[in-house]
């Protein structure tokens, strides 16, 4: 089987697909950054379309929801001009019995050049890009617990908006970091980025088990955690967690590992405040935070297109 | 035409523009470089025309025609056009002008930003070569060049121009 890294890049190193951040090397990674960069100035326009994918067809095919995540690729593939189609697979053939590998050996006869996927199992992205014709490219739009490389790569651009170098940076990431693939994807670029300080912090329950190994510093302590960083992200608590034994409630969560105003006082006057989204307002972080000057989370939305407009022209661009 | 066997002197080439262009742009044109090379004359224009010329940018890498052969350009700059297109008289400012491929596509960047009074074309050489119908208003020199070579502006820290040949890449 080919490893990760070699089915991302092509003959040259070229990024051919964009499954995981883990093992892309830090030049393609800022050359995403700066080409997105381009793509801001594009998106300030009052034409807020450039004809470069023109012609090319984008299948966006999410086999679990999300509307935003599947909103900003569609409206990223809509201003490169190419053309769009976004299949709710949940109320398609997948629920008749159709196979993944099927229902893309389909979309490929239909002339597909680029697939987004949005999938509950880690990993189908890397089945699917196993088994696509050489010139069809496969984006992952998160796969499971593994990675969701473009949310990764928007949360690295906007810290870089705000903090302009990454080399002095402590970054902590705050939650449920076991059944995460923004923070895994977040912390890969990082490291690769080359922050010298990144923590996550959490219950001793959401911290996966080796996650050290990953290069990070462990704190079970909120306030021990946010002492003196530049950048917080702050994770979705995912509501089904509750139910089972890895969290008493909501409201315990709040007081232990919820992002207030006194506590965001314990990092850098300048720390600036990260938050995927969609945001539990009194879960996991207060709504004077998520509101507050520090908080970039909507400058998140705005960059993730022009993140995504780079990511797919680069993908466009290369051949294998 | 006569063909490149020396390198052409850039500077009596941009000297050469700027007398055109002097007797003849309006007094509040608009230049628009296109990066990297056509951005360093338009910014000499600027400070060495007479005139009322606000300066821009393009990189024409979005509104290329060649990205499922050539890919996209590892780097890519910003545009930045920061006046009203509508109703303006722009020059195109660009160091070479040859298939004018990257013209058609500065071209079409400057529409999406309004509709231009009248856009005109300066060039420090066109070396022929053209492959759609688009020639220029201002043209420092027309030299041939071997179809296997490409002529590289260069800028010193001083700012002074130089050509340098290289064999063709792309």
């Amino acid at each position: 089987m080919l490893s990760k890294r070699n089915l991302q890049l092509n003959e040259h190193g070229e990024l051919h697909h964009l499954l995981a951040i883990e093992g892309l090397p830090k030049r393609i990674l800022e050359r995403i950054l700066d080409t997105a960069e381009s793509f801001v100035g594009v998106n300030e326009r009052e034409v807020k379309v450039v004809p470069l994918l023109r012609g090319k067809s984008i299948f966006n095919i999410f086999f679990e929801n999300s509307t935003r995540t599947r909103t900003t690729f569609e409206i990223a593939a809509k201003r490169l001009s190419a053309d769009v189609v976004s299949l709710d697979v949940a109320r398609s053939s997948t629920s008749k019995g159709e196979s993944i590998l099927d229902t893309i050996a389909n979309l490929t006869a239909m002339h597909a050049d680029m697939f987004v996927i949005r999938h509950a199992s880690s990993g189908a992205p890397y089945l699917i890009a196993q088994h696509a014709a050489p010139h069809v490219h496969v984006v992952n739009a998160g796969d499971g617990r593994h990675e969701h490389p473009t949310q990764g790569l928007l949360d690295v651009f906007t810290i870089r908006k705000y903090k302009k170098e990454f080399n002095n940076l402590t970054v902590a990431v705050v939650g449920d970091i076991l059944h995460s693939r923004v923070a895994r994807s977040q912390i890969h670029a990082l490291t690769t980025l080359g922050v010298p300080e990144i923590r996550v912090v959490g219950p001793q329950t959401l911290l996966p088990t080796e996650i050290e190994r990953l290069g990070v510093r462990v704190f079970t302590s909120l306030d021990e955690g946010l002492k003196g960083v530049d950048v917080v992200t702050m994770l979705r608590l995912q509501n089904e967690r509750m139910n089972g034994a890895l969290l008493p409630s909501a409201s315990e969560y709040f007081s232990r590992y919820g992002l207030t105003p006194q506590r965001l006082a314990l990092a850098k006057p300048d720390a600036i405040v990260l938050h995927p989204g969609p945001m539990n307002r009194g879960v996991e972080i207060d709504s004077t935070v998520a509101d507050g000057r520090q908080s970039v989370i909507l400058p998140q939305v705005t960059y993730g297109i022009a993140v995504r407009m780079a990511v797919m022209a680069i993908l466009a661009g290369a051949t294998r | 035409m006569s063909e490149l066997t020396e390198l052409a002197s850039a500077e009596a080439l941009f000297a050469s523009l700027k007398t055109q262009m002097a007797s003849s742009i309006a007094f509040d044109a608009k230049l628009v470089g296109v990066y990297s090379g056509g951005a360093w004359i338009a910014d000499r224009l600027k400070t060495e025309l007479h005139g009322e010329h606000e300066v821009g940018y393009i990189d024409v890498s979005f509104y290329r025609d060649d990205l499922s052969t050539a890919g996209l350009k590892p780097t890519v700059r910003s545009t930045q056009i920061p006046f009203s297109v509508e109703g303006a008289h722009i020059v195109i400012v660009d160091d070479v002008l040859f298939t004018g491929r990257s013209i058609r596509a500065a071209i079409n960047t400057l529409f999406d930003y309004g509709r231009p009074a009248t856009i005109q074309l300066a060039v420090l050489v066109d070396r022929g070569g053209r492959e759609l119908p688009i020639a220029a208003d201002y043209v420092g020199e027309a030299r041939l060049v071997a179809a296997d070579q490409m002529l590289a502006l260069e800028r010193s820290d001083e700012g002074r121009f130089s050509f340098k040949l290289e064999p063709w890449t792309r």
